[in-house]
């Protein structure tokens, strides 16, 4: 099983694998760019730890920890 | 209303014959993802010129601007900002609606301008891939075209522009540069390059769409745009599938699932086959186009944002901005007005009540006592003062809402608090409109047009009414003073007035927890929105947004609210002034107020054989108790008065005898009435204020019939917990009524707060009387 966004560590570039689910937050984390191929970056977190803040595209997204679990990260 | 049993009306892409098409008046729509500066545009092009209605059935703000340039008029039609067209509840359908011309009211487009940010281009595209598909006339807007060199972004506008085939133009919308242009582009829309729309999906993909539009055909559906037949296809449980389904197709879904077998057998996996393919023609079509040149670098942006978004100084700094914000919209207006000598009253409702005073007595000097005379002050000034005095406390919010947006501090205000939010079943977009409410529900409301998801505003929107405002504050303040014993508790740290008035002050919030709850439960049922939000960089705020923002919110509260607010002030005043007989009420007055002018004459000493001072206080008091009692009278005898006798048995649980129910009715349009109500109704006249010292001792001898004391502690408590939760507050359901465009939710709100605050008011004597006594 591959790696899940939400384990990539603070300051980390990696990969995007695939996004698992195709209901409507997942087709959002997708229309929003997170699709194969694409460099992401752990950018920081709010004060408890959730929603994690990442970069991608130039562009910074905030995510919660389970919209952050389906998306799949290489190693 | 769209409906989709209607056939769409557009001729997709219509060749271009002659120039005479671009002659004379032309309707574009604008698109755009959010943060992109389309306002900035939008307000650039049509100036103040913006007419701001709803769509029929949703919540979801028409704006319509236009401007005239040579050849004619030109109206624009702003859209919400989007990310995608893939519309997921009806909200999000009306944008795609009117792109397709599927809508009756709103004019058919001839072009469509999409507004990107250039710093975030690829991500900006997907939208804008989508809306080429429609098959309209497009122009391509790159907005913040200064800011790519701090981005370390460049982008080859005229190989873009080769490559798209059609006009791109850049601008930078907040400074208002390059607006000539595209008002130029938008005139030649029609006759410019005008490729044909874009296609990007494979065979298997546009067989099964086809068949879809069979499929509906055969189940008696008219013809329905490619655009729309995609989408329900693309949108698992999305809103074109949705509205299908209820406008009564039988055996949509279970279609649909098995051709989205059919697609992933063919090796097109729905949904994701759309986001892939669309990134992988932007991808293609930016290649060599734009050239990033510090991706991994940090920029100044996040710099800052280390700092404010850190564990403990983010937080810190977050508490102090946030003060600030509250302390502005709760006594701003009166820090403002010290200076000009308004004392407590503030600048700005200091000034509203001396324009107020000016015209009462000007009227009073005019037109005679009566009817007439009292609608005018009692309930018109009144009524335009009831809408006006809101002035300062939604300007000051929104100032601060404008300025936190632009420079890009909100979005982190949401990421900060989202965790807190999500407690409440809401998201951090919640926590502003929520916090400002504590100050005033009325601005509150209108904030939450920040909340992208419809469920989560309407569920803000509906318990942001139980945040104590600062309009209970007279009514807690004039009972606990009157009746809470003024001990200390705790070895004499603590008074207890202080706890009462703080644990009414937190009760609101405490219901809204599970109410907020039980909405998401029973009302908006559905799974958890997702919360992906875009964090923009930060930057300094435009003073032209700024201004353009705090108007428009402004202006339409006035426009748009406000009417309904005054009439609710002159329904109550007509309530409380008609059947009476009057004559004697005015006879009394004129009396009244003759013989204070006489007396003041007297003691100037124009005549020593005169009463001495005493006896004319002592008349001058007895005149006044005259006409105070007068007046109360008046108000039972009303129709008010009768409601109020008609409710007694209904209040009698509370604790409460028919006078308060008056009292109570009376505040209908805002809470703080029922102090000047009680002061009526207790015959001291409407002069009183909450620290009336005269007012409180009236309170404390008020009786029942049989001689017992009326307002005992649980009385004073009963009634003041029916004010922390009643919506006794025109204002705010007419702003619900207005940013929900529906009476049902008003409605709603007025019920189920009205039912709490009862059952809540009753638990209060019922238990406190037992328990005290």
């Amino acid at each position: 099983m591959p790696r899940t966004l939400n384990q990539l560590a603070q300051g980390d570039q990696t990969r995007i694998l695939d996004v698992t689910g195709d209901d409507a937050i997942s087709i959002r984390l997708m229309e929003m760019g997170l699709i194969e191929g694409i460099e992401i970056r752990r950018v920081g977190q709010a004060p408890m730890g959730d929603p994690i803040e990442y970069a991608i595209h130039g562009s910074r997204l905030m995510l919660r920890i389970a919209e952050a679990m389906r998306v799949l990260i290489e190693d | 209303m769209m409906s989709p049993l209607r056939p769409a009306n557009t001729t997709l892409s219509s060749p271009t014959q002659s120039n005479s098409k671009s002659l004379g008046p032309i309707t574009v729509a604008l698109v755009g993802n959010p943060n992109t500066g389309k306002s900035s545009l939008f307000n650039a092009l049509c100036g103040m010129n913006a007419r701001v209605g709803n769509f029929p059935g949703v919540t979801v703000e028409k704006k319509l601007g236009s401007y005239k340039d040579s050849f004619g008029e030109v109206t624009v039609i702003d859209l919400p900002g989007t990310y995608s067209l893939s519309a997921r509840s009806a909200d999000e359908m009306v944008s795609v609606d009117i792109l397709l011309s599927r809508i009756h009211d709103a004019p058919k487009l001839d072009g469509v301008v999409v507004i990107v940010d250039a710093t975030n281009i690829e991500r900006n595209l997907y939208l804008f891939s989508q809306v080429r598909e429609i098959g309209l006339p497009v122009l391509l807007v790159l907005n913040m075209w200064d800011r790519l060199n701090e981005e370390g972004v460049t982008i080859d506008r005229t190989e873009l522009e080769k490559r798209l085939g059609l006009t791109v133009l850049i601008t930078s919308a907040h400074r208002r540069n390059g607006i000539e242009e595209v008002r130029q582009a938008i005139r030649q829309l029609k006759e410019g390059p005008s490729p044909a729309p874009l296609s990007l999906f494979p065979p298997a993909l546009i067989e099964e769409r086809t068949r879809l539009g069979q499929w509906l055909a055969d189940q008696g559906q008219p013809l329905l745009p490619e655009f729309l037949l995609e989408r329900t296809l693309f949108d698992v449980g999305g809103a074109s599938e949705e509205i299908f389904t209820k406008s009564g197709i039988v055996g949509l879904t279970p279609y649909l699932v098995d051709a989205r077998k059919r697609l992933l057998e063919a090796g097109c996996r729905i949904p994701a086959i759309e986001t892939k393919l669309r990134y992988g023609w932007i991808r293609n079509l930016l290649e060599g186009v734009v050239v990033r040149s510090n991706e991994t670098k940090l920029t100044t942006s996040d710099r800052i944002d280390s700092i404010l978004t850190h564990r403990t100084l983010g937080v810190v700094i977050f508490l102090v901005m946030m003060f600030f914000l509250f302390q502005s919209i709760y006594v701003g207006d009166r820090i403002l007005g010290k200076p000009f000598g308004l004392g407590d009253s503030g600048l700005f409702a200091g000034s509203i009540q001396w324009i107020q005073d000016g015209l009462s007595s000007g009227i009073e000097t005019w037109i005679p006592p009566g009817a007439l005379q009292s609608l005018l002050i009692d309930g018109v000034i009144a009524g335009v003062g009831g809408v006006f005095v809101f002035l300062p406390q939604i300007a000051m919010l929104f100032l601060f809402i404008a300025i936190l947006e632009d420079c890009g501090y909100m979005a982190r205000v949401a990421f900060l608090m989202d965790k807190l939010m999500t407690k409440l079943g809401l998201s951090g977009r919640s926590f502003l409109p929520l916090l400002s409410s504590f100050a005033c529900a009325v601005p509150g409301i209108m904030a939450t047009r920040v909340i992208e998801n419809r469920r989560d505003r309407m569920v803000t929107i509906l318990v942001a009414p139980l945040m104590s405002c600062s309009a209970r504050v007279p009514v807690y303040v004039l009972m606990v003073s009157a009746f809470v014993p003024a001990t200390s508790i705790l070895g004499g740290w603590i008074s207890l007035h202080a706890v009462v008035l703080f644990m009414m002050q937190i009760l609101g919030a405490l219901v809204a927890i599970p109410v907020a709850w039980a909405l998401k439960k029973w009302f908006f049922p559905g799974q958890t929105p997702p919360f992906v939000m875009e964090l923009p960089s930060y930057k300094w705020p435009s003073w032209r947004v700024i201004f353009d923002r705090v108007w428009e919110r402004v202006h339409s509260f006035v426009v748009r609210a406000g009417t309904l607010i005054l009439m609710t002030s002159v329904l109550i005043w007509g309530a409380g002034y008609f059947p009476a007989d009057h004559s004697q009420a005015i006879k009394m007055k004129k009396e009244y107020e003759a013989f204070i002018t006489a007396s003041q004459g007297m003691e100037k000493g124009e005549n020593s054989t005169e009463p001495s001072a005493e006896s004319i206080a002592a008349k001058t008091e007895l005149l006044r108790a005259e006409l105070n009692q007068e007046n109360s009278r008046l108000i039972e005898q009303s129709f008010l008065g009768m409601v109020g006798k008609v409710i007694e048995p209904a209040v009698k649980p509370l604790g409460w005898d028919w006078r308060i129910g008056v009292g109570v009715i009376a505040s209908f349009p805002a809470r703080e009435v029922i102090v000047a109500t009680l002061g009526t109704i207790y015959s001291l006249g409407s002069e009183v204020d909450e620290n009336d010292r005269g007012l409180q001792g009236t309170l404390q001898a008020a009786t029942w019939p049989d001689g017992r004391p009326l307002f005992t502690l649980p009385v004073a408590l009963s009634l003041m917990v029916f004010f922390a939760l009643c919506a006794q507050c025109a204002a705010t359901l007419m702003v619900i009524r207005r940013e929900t465009n529906s009476w049902r939710w008003p409605i709603f709100t007025f019920f189920y707060m009205t039912f709490l605050a009862y059952v809540a008011a009753l638990l209060v004597f019922q238990i406190g009387s037992r328990v005290m006594g």
